[in-house]
């Protein structure tokens, strides 16, 4: 829809998966897995329900469609939304609550490295760009944290980040969640 | 597992790193960045689907009419815009005026666009971008001047196009001479890119970068004259990653629906039949001007090199 939805190809399709940009209800049809991508919560969810996306999409992920979302797309997934839009509302489908620009504006952006849970060898390069905070869970299972807070979380087939993995060249987060569609289809 | 150790993390964080500054506008990618004069406006905005708004007194339409020495504005209504709205909130300074970007940057701003909108600063040299942890946005007409612009430390371009005239044309222009600077690359050899970057006067690092990529290191937008639906999705087609509206939306005659059909026509820019639908019914657009009736000292995408 909008977003850094190329990054995303980019790494997806060097984890060899075969890849389809989602723009419609139709474009649903035969996935193995979604990426929700980062960009602005607000146009998304906007354009989504104006093309009638929307509920066909928190269905599909609702019914266990594997779905990693990154910044905004845990936005649009969590139970919880504060400092949102008025009457923003996020799908319910990830139990954690989430405050939009948690972290500050665009001058409090970072870089830090991270430790992931499930991810051999060193620890992974996090880029936090106006991200979303983590301000509680519920049954999610935390996977990473940075200074005391969730920033990657797991609910059944749904991986949530507050970070962004497709602006760096480490494809692990990427070929972890391809391998897990490939498992969930077959 | 990292629980525990987030502590550690913290101490190791880094802010205002160029992965991230170039980050945020990966972000905007995809959607529409409006000018807005007032809280109202921005609310308006982001009701559309804006990824961004760009925080200005006066919409380039009104700066061309009435004259004068354009500056940044006030921060008492950047603030206000900044409370207004949770989207990321853009400025502009004058082109190599770095105290206006230095008060920018302290007002919290999320990006900072030297413009050429406003009257040029510094008729030598741009601002030094490197230094700051607010990213920058600046206009280009070809290779050349984004790539110096990017060498400055530009985090994000757009094309310059020609702003408030509500006339696609240059920004047209000014897109295809990046596609077509890009494209002659292809192919060259490092003789020949040696040759090339001295000629359109930009680094050869990023001359050999873009080669690489067949495209700009960073992402880029189309700015200055889109006005329709069909101009947003026009330079979508052309390859830009997503548009500034300035003058297009507040100087029309129904701002929100026009704002909500740009928006639309932004991420289907490839299906006419929904350009098709957004463009139906939006009332009168910004009456628009030719370029060619503009006296040349009065073009605005001619400040800066």
């Amino acid at each position: 829809m909008q977003g850094a939805f190329a990054e995303h190809i980019r790494a997806l399709e060097a984890c060899g998966a075969r890849t389809r940009v989602v723009r419609t209800a139709e474009d649903l049809e035969g996935l193995d897995g979604i990426v929700l991508p980062g960009g602005e919560s607000t146009t998304m969810t906007m354009l989504m329900e104006r093309v009638g996306l929307y509920g066909p999409l928190r269905s599909a992920i609702g019914a266990g469609l594997p779905t990693l979302a990154t910044c905004a797309g845990m936005i649009v997934l969590a139970r919880e939304l504060s400092d949102g839009m008025p009457a923003q509302q996020g799908m319910g489908l990830l139990d954690v609550a989430v405050r939009r620009n948690g972290y500050g504006r665009q001058v409090d952006s970072f870089e830090a490295d991270l430790d992931i849970e499930g991810l051999a060898g060193k620890s992974f390069p996090g880029v936090f760009i106006r991200s979303p905070l983590v301000e509680s869970t519920g049954d999610v299972k935390i996977i990473a944290t940075h200074e005391g807070r969730a920033v990657a979380v797991r609910q059944g087939r749904i991986v949530a980040l507050c970070f962004h993995p497709e602006l760096t060249k480490d494809l692990r987060l990427h070929r972890e969640f391809v391998r897990m569609a490939a498992a969930a289809a077959s | 597992m990292a629980e525990g150790n987030g502590s550690k993390n913290g101490d190791r964080a880094l802010k205002g790193s160029f992965k991230v500054k170039a980050g945020l506008a990966q972000m905007l990618k995809g959607g529409v960045i409006m000018d807005v004069v007032t809280a109202e406006h921005a609310k308006i905005a982001q009701d559309s689907g804006a990824c961004a708004v760009m925080a200005l007194e006066r919409v380039p339409a009104d700066i061309r009419k009435e004259g004068g020495v354009a500056r940044m504005s006030d921060p008492t209504l950047i603030r206000s815009i900044m409370e207004a709205v949770t989207i990321p909130v853009m400025a502009k300074c004058r082109i190599g005026h770095f105290v206006e970007a230095q008060v920018l940057e302290a007002l919290g701003v999320d990006y900072i666009d030297e413009s050429e909108v406003l009257t040029p600063a510094d008729e030598e040299f741009h601002i030094d971008k490197h230094p700051f942890k607010v990213p920058f946005v600046c206009g280009c007409r070809d290779l050349g001047e984004a790539l110096r612009r990017i060498s400055e430390g530009a985090a994000m371009i757009r094309t310059k196009g020609e702003a408030g005239t509500g006339n696609v044309v240059e920004a047209v222009r000014h897109a295809r001479a990046v596609n077509a600077g890009i494209r002659k690359l292809q192919g060259m050899n490092k003789a020949e890119l040696v040759h090339e970057a001295k000629l359109i006067g930009a680094p050869v690092e990023l001359l050999e970068e873009c080669q690489r990529l067949g495209r700009l290191p960073v992402v880029n937008f189309a700015a200055g004259g889109i006005a329709t639906p069909a101009d947003a999705a026009l330079m979508m087609q052309l390859g830009v990653d997503g548009v500034f509206v300035g003058s297009g939306i507040f100087k029309s005659e129904d701002p929100l629906k026009r704002a909500k059909a740009i928006v639309a026509a932004t991420t289907y820019f490839d299906k006419p039949e929904v350009l098709a639908e957004v463009s139906a019914g939006l009332g009168k657009a910004m009456h628009g001007l030719e370029i060619p009736a503009i006296p040349k000292d009065e073009l605005l995408a001619a400040r800066g090199w």
